[in-house]
C-alpha cells in the first residue's frame, strides 16, 4: 500500500517540475513587462515598458519575420512531409530516406544552421562547387542569401530540420489509424495515391499530429539559435532582439525585454489561431474534393510524389553536407574561394580545440544523462501510475505535456532568469538542470508511452499468478524487457538536453559552457575551423547516446536474442 | 567536470572574507592559492581563447590559482550580471571575478561604484607599465583611478588583401571613393559590435572639422558636428558589401570575409592581428595592414574587478601577470596575438628588452613608427549617440 501511495503523487511531481519553472518564468516576465520587479528593487505599475517597446525602431519588421519565417517554414516543412509519406510510404524508397533522415532529428539546430550557412553563401560550398566552370565567378557574387531581409535562408533551415521530426511523428501514428488499409480501399477505387492519402489518411492522421505541429510552430516563430546564425540582422528576428535586451548591460532594457516576451508570446498564440484557421479552410476544401469524386491519378498525382522526394531529399542532403562541410573545415588549412577542397589537411584545429571541446563534452554529457536520468524516473513513474489506476492521461495531460514544447523559451526564461536573479539564488549547474528537464521530459513520455503500453500484459498476469506483486512485475519483467525502448528513449532525452541553448545560456548565467553554448559563441566569430571542431563535437554529444542504445541491449541480451525485440 | 565541481564549489562556499589589500602582495598570493578566477572575456576569437587557456596554465603553476574563461558573445553580458546582482544584494561571491573590458563598460560601473580597488598601480608589476608613453590611465577620456589594470595596447589598422586591392585608401573620403569604384566589397562589423562603433568614430575623426571638440561631452552641437559623418553614410552605405542591408556580426567575421574573397577591407583595433590570422590560415598570406593619413584611434584593453569579485585575490595575481614581460612578450608574438604591450622598454631588465628587440612583428604588422602615435578616444557620449542614431538609420533598414 506504501509504494501505491508513494507511485501515485509521482504525476502530481512530474506536474510541478514541468509547470513550476515556466510559471515562475512567467511571473518574472509579467510582473517587469508592467513596471513592477524592478532589477534594483522596486517599481510600481506603469505601462513605460509597453511604451518604449513599441518606440523601439524595427520592432516591426522583426514582429513580422517571425511570423513569417515560422508560419511559411512550418507550412513547408508539413507539405514535403505529408507528400513524402502519402506519395512513397511502403516502398523501398522511403526506407532508404527513413534511414536518412532519422539520424538529422538528433543533430542539434544551432549545428545544422551553422552547417546550412556555409552551404548556402555567395562564397560557400555550393557556389565553389558550380565555380568557376559554370558561373564565372573568380570572385564571389556579392549576394545576399544567407542572413536576407525576406528571411528565406532562415525558412528554408528550418524546414529542412523539421522535415524529420514531423515525418518521424508521422510514421509513430500511422500503425495507430490502419492507413494500409484504408489506402487499399481508396486506391481500389481508383484514386491517385497522393489525392486518396490526403483524403482518407490524413484526416485522421492529422488529429494525432496536430500537436508536433504546433511544437513546430511556435519553435519556428521564436527560436533564438537557428535565427542568429541564418536570420536576417537588420533588424533581427523578435527573439534575438528579446535576447538582446534581456543581456544588456543597461537594466532598464530588461522591462523592454520582458515586455517583448509578451509580445512573443501573443505572436505564438496568434500564429497557433490563424494556423487553426488554415486547418479548418484546408478541412472545408477536402470535403469539397471528396464530394467531386475527381481521381486524379495521371500527372498530377506525380508531381506531387515528385515534389515530396525533392523536398525530403534536399532537406536530409542539404543538413549532411552542411554537417560534412564543418568536418572538411576542421581539418583545412589554407582553403579559399573559388576551391571545392582545402589547399592544404592537418590535425592542428583538432590539437588546438581537440582537449578543451573533450572537456565540455564531457559536461555537456554529464549534464544530459542526468537530466535524462531523472525525467525518465518520472516518465516511467507516470506511466505506472497510470497503468496501475488503468486509465490513460486524457486530453489535458497531452496539452500538459505539450506546453513546454509549444511555449516559446524567450517568453519564460528571461522571466526566470530575473526571478533567479532577484532571489540571490545561485545560478549554474542546478538551474541549468531544472530548465533541462522541462523540454526533456515531455519527448520522453511521449516517446515511452507507445513501447510501455505495447507490452503484454499477459506476462503480468502468469507472473502474478507465479505469486509475483506488481513491484516485481515491473522491476523484474515489465522494465528488462523494455530495456532497449527505455535506451532509445533516454538518448532522445539527452540529445534534447545537448541541443539546448537559452535555458542553458539564461539559468547558467554564463557559468555553464555546453557544446550548444561554445558553438554559438563561436559562431559570432568567424573561425570556421574552431566552429568545425564545435559543431562535429555536438553532433556526436547527440549521437552517441543513440548508438549506446542500440549496442547496450545486443550486449545485455546476446545470450537472449529474443528481448531484443520484446 | 571540473566545470560542474567549481560550479558546485561557489555554492558552497559563500563565507564572506576580509577585502585583499593589494599593497600586501605576499599575503594577496597567499591568499589567491586555490581561489577560482571567474574571467568573463569575450570568447569569440581562437587565438585570444588560446592566449587566456595559456595564461591559465601559468598561473595555475606559479601562484595555485585557477582560471577558468568565461567565454562571452558581447561583455555587456557580465557587466548586467554584475548590475544584477548588486540589485539583488549579492554583495559577496558575485561570478564575476574579473572582465576584460574597456570603455562605456568600464564607465557604467565605475559610476556606479561596482568595481573593486583602486587595486591597478599597487599590482607589483605596474612599474613595468608606461604609464605616460600608452594610454593605460584613461578610458574612453575617463581617468581609470585604478580601477582597472591594462593589459594590452590597441590601435585602429585597417586589414586588406594586398593581392586584390593594390592601394588602400587612406582617408575617409578616399574610402568612399574606392567602394563607390568597388561596390560590395567594402563593409565593417554592424554596430553595437565595439569594432563597428570604433569603425564610425574613426570616420568621425576624420570628417569633423575640430577634432578636440570631440574629448568633450556631445551636447547640443551633436547633430551639427556629426553631419558630415551622416552625409559620408549616406553616400557610401549603398556601395557596401550587400548594399549595407546586412552586415558581418563581430570582427573576425571580417576576416573570413576576406579569406572567402567577399570583402577587400576589414577594420582591426589589433594591428598585430593580421599577422596572427595568416599564421592561423585565417587570412591569405598576402594580407597586409595600412592606417589612414590622419592617423587613427588608440585605446588599451584592460581587466577590472567587481567589488563582489568572489576570487580577487585571484584576480589580482591574474592581472599581475598579465603585466609581466613573458606575458607581454606571448601577447605581442604575432603568430600568437600580437598585441601591443603596455609595457615600458626602459624599465625591462636588458634581458627582457632583448627578447621584445628581437621579437619579428610578422609580415603584416606595422612598425611603431609606421603605426604612428595613436589619436585619443572620443568622449564615450558621442559613441552612445553615435551608435543609437546608426541603429535607426541603417540597423533596421530592410
Amino acid at each position: 500500500m506504501r509504494t501505491e501511495s508513494r507511485l501515485s503523487v509521482v504525476p502530481a511531481l512530474t506536474i510541478l517540475l514541468l509547470l513550476g519553472p515556466i510559471a515562475a518564468g512567467l511571473v518574472g516576465t509579467v510582473l517587469p513587462a508592467f513596471g513592477l520587479m524592478k532589477v534594483g528593487g522596486g517599481g510600481s505599475f506603469s505601462l513605460e515598458p509597453w511604451h518604449m517597446l513599441f518606440a523601439e525602431p524595427g520592432l516591426f519588421q522583426a514582429a513580422w519575420i517571425s511570423v513569417k519565417t515560422g508560419l511559411l517554414s512550418t507550412l513547408g516543412a508539413l507539405v514535403g512531409c505529408l507528400l513524402l509519406v502519402a506519395g512513397w510510404q511502403g516502398t523501398r524508397t522511403f526506407s532508404a530516406l527513413e534511414r536518412l533522415l532519422s539520424p538529422l532529428l538528433s543533430v542539434p539546430h544551432a549545428a545544422a544552421a551553422l552547417g546550412l550557412a556555409f552551404l548556402l553563401a555567395p562564397s560557400g560550398w555550393a557556389a565553389r562547387l558550380n565555380s568557376p566552370w559554370l558561373t564565372g565567378w573568380e570572385r564571389p557574387p556579392d549576394l545576399l542569401i544567407v542572413g536576407d531581409p525576406g528571411g528565406w535562408a532562415l525558412i528554408a533551415g528550418l524546414m529542412a530540420k523539421e522535415l524529420p521530426f514531423l515525418m518521424l511523428m508521422a510514421l509513430a501514428a500511422l500503425p495507430q489509424i490502419n492507413s494500409r488499409e484504408r489506402m487499399q480501399v481508396v486506391l481500389s477505387l481508383g484514386y491517385g495515391r497522393v489525392r486518396g492519402w490526403v483524403l482518407v489518411v490524413l484526416p485522421a492522421l492529422y488529429s494525432q499530429l496536430r500537436l508536433p505541429v504546433y511544437a513546430v510552430l511556435a519553435y519556428s516563430m521564436s527560436n533564438v539559435d537557428v535565427s542568429t546564425v541564418l536570420g536576417p540582422t537588420a533588424p533581427p528576428t523578435l527573439a534575438v532582439l528579446i535576447l538582446r535586451w534581456m543581456t544588456d548591460a543597461d537594466l532598464a532594457l530588461r522591462g523592454i525585454g520582458a515586455a517583448g516576451a509578451l509580445l512573443q508570446l501573443a505572436i505564438v498564440v496568434g500564429g497557433i489561431a490563424l494556423w487553426r484557421l488554415g486547418e479548418i479552410a484546408a478541412a472545408a476544401l477536402a470535403r469539397r474534393a471528396v464530394e467531386s469524386g475527381q481521381r486524379s491519378a495521371g500527372w498530377r498525382d506525380q508531381t506531387g510524389r515528385v515534389l515530396g522526394i525533392v523536398i525530403a531529399v534536399l532537406a536530409g542532403v542539404s543538413i549532411l553536407a552542411g554537417l560534412a562541410s564543418q568536418a572538411v573545415w576542421s581539418f583545412a588549412g589554407r582553403w579559399r574561394f573559388p576551391d571545392v577542397l582545402p589547399a592544404q589537411f592537418g590535425l592542428r584545429s583538432w590539437e588546438r580545440h581537440g582537449e578543451s571541446a573533450l572537456d565540455v563534452t564531457l559536461v555537456t554529457l554529464g549534464l544530459a544523462a542526468l537530466a535524462a536520468i531523472i525525467a525518465l524516473f518520472f516518465v516511467l513513474g507516470c506511466l505506472e501510475a497510470e497503468h496501475r489506476r488503468g486509465r490513460s492521461m486524457g486530453r489535458a495531460g497531452l496539452l500538459l505535456l505539450y506546453l513546454p514544447l509549444i511555449l516559446p523559451q524567450i517568453a519564460f526564461l528571461p522571466g526566470l532568469q530575473i526571478l533567479l536573479l532577484q532571489l540571490g539564488a545561485a545560478q549554474g549547474f542546478l538551474p541549468v538542470l531544472a530548465t533541462h528537464i522541462v523540454f526533456v521530459l515531455p519527448y520522453m513520455f511521449l516517446a515511452l508511452s507507445g513501447p510501455f503500453h505495447a507490452w503484454d500484459t499477459r506476462y503480468a498476469t502468469v507472473a502474478a499468478g507465479l505469486g509475483t506483486g506488481p513491484e516485481g512485475v515491473l522491476w523484474r519483467l515489465r522494465l528488462p524487457m523494455l530495456l532497449a525502448p527505455i535506451l532509445t528513449v533516454t538518448a532522445v532525452g539527452m540529445a534534447v538536453s545537448v541541443g539546448q541553448y537559452l535555458p542553458t545560456l539564461l539559468a547558467g548565467g554564463g557559468r555553464l559552457t555546453t557544446l550548444t553554448t561554445e558553438a554559438l559563441a563561436l559562431s559570432s566569430g568567424g573561425d570556421r575551423r574552431a566552429i568545425g571542431v564545435w559543431t562535429l563535437a555536438l553532433t556526436a554529444a547527440a549521437w552517441v547516446p543513440f548508438a549506446a542504445a542500440l549496442v547496450v541491449p545486443r550486449l545485455v541480451y546476446r545470450k537472449r536474442q529474443a528481448m531484443l525485440h520484446g | 567536470m571540473k566545470h560542474i565541481l567549481a560550479a558546485a564549489m561557489v555554492t558552497l562556499g559563500g563565507a564572506a572574507f576580509a577585502e585583499p589589500n593589494p599593497a600586501d602582495w605576499d599575503a594577496v598570493l597567499k591568499e589567491a592559492q586555490g581561489e577560482i578566477v571567474y574571467w568573463h572575456a569575450w570568447g569569440g576569437a581562437t587565438t585570444t581563447n588560446d592566449f587566456i587557456a595559456w595564461v591559465g596554465e601559468r598561473v595555475m603553476n606559479d601562484y595555485g590559482v585557477a582560471l577558468e574563461h568565461v567565454k562571452l558573445t558581447d561583455t555587456a553580458d557580465a557587466v548586467s550580471r554584475v548590475v544584477a546582482e548588486n540589485a539583488a544584494g549579492t554583495d559577496a561571491g558575485g561570478a564575476v571575478d574579473m572582465i576584460w573590458i574597456n570603455g562605456e563598460n568600464f564607465i557604467a560601473l565605475k559610476d556606479a561604484d561596482l568595481l573593486f580597488g583602486p587595486f591597478a598601480e599597487q599590482l607589483p608589476n605596474w612599474e613595468l607599465v608606461d604609464a605616460e608613453g600608452k594610454p593605460v590611465t584613461v578610458d574612453f577620456t575617463v581617468p581609470t583611478d585604478g580601477y582597472e589594470s591594462p593589459w594590452a595596447a590597441a590601435q585602429v589598422v585597417f586589414i586588406y588583401d594586398s593581392e586584390t586591392l593594390s592601394e588602400p585608401p587612406t582617408s575617409a573620403e578616399a574610402i568612399a571613393e574606392w567602394a563607390a569604384a568597388n561596390p560590395g566589397r567594402f563593409t565593417f562589423p554592424q554596430p553595437p559590435d565595439f569594432l563597428g562603433t570604433t569603425f564610425l568614430k574613426q570616420m568621425l575623426f576624420e570628417l569633423v572639422e575640430d577634432t578636440d571638440r570631440l574629448q568633450e561631452d556631445a551636447g547640443d552641437d551633436y547633430a551639427e558636428v556629426t553631419a558630415p559623418l551622416w552625409a559620408w553614410l549616406e553616400e557610401t552605405t549603398p556601395n557596401m558589401w550587400r548594399g549595407g542591408r546586412a552586415y558581418p556580426q563581430s570582427g573576425p567575421r571580417q576576416l573570413q570575409l576576406i579569406n572567402d574573397g567577399e570583402i577587400d577591407l576589414a577594420v582591426s583595433l589589433s594591428p598585430g592581428e593580421a599577422t596572427a590570422a595568416i599564421a592561423n590560415q585565417q587570412l591569405p598570406e598576402s594580407a597586409r595592414t595600412f592606417v589612414l593619413d590622419a592617423g587613427t584611434i588608440g585605446n588599451a584593453s584592460f581587466v577590472a574587478i567587481p567589488y563582489n569579485a568572489n576570487a580577487k585575490a585571484g584576480a589580482m595575481v591574474v592581472a599581475n601577470f598579465l603585466l609581466s614581460p613573458e606575458a607581454q612578450l606571448r601577447a605581442q608574438t604575432p603568430e600568437i596575438l600580437g598585441y601591443g604591450t603596455v609595457l615600458n622598454m626602459d624599465a625591462l631588465s636588458a634581458e627582457d628588452r632583448a627578447a621584445f628587440d628581437n621579437l619579428e612583428l610578422g609580415v603584416a604588422t606595422l612598425s611603431p613608427a609606421e603605426l604612428g602615435t595613436a589619436l585619443p578616444e572620443p568622449h564615450a557620449s558621442w559613441m552612445t549617440r553615435i551608435e543609437q542614431d546608426w541603429r535607426e538609420r541603417y540597423g533596421v533598414a530592410n
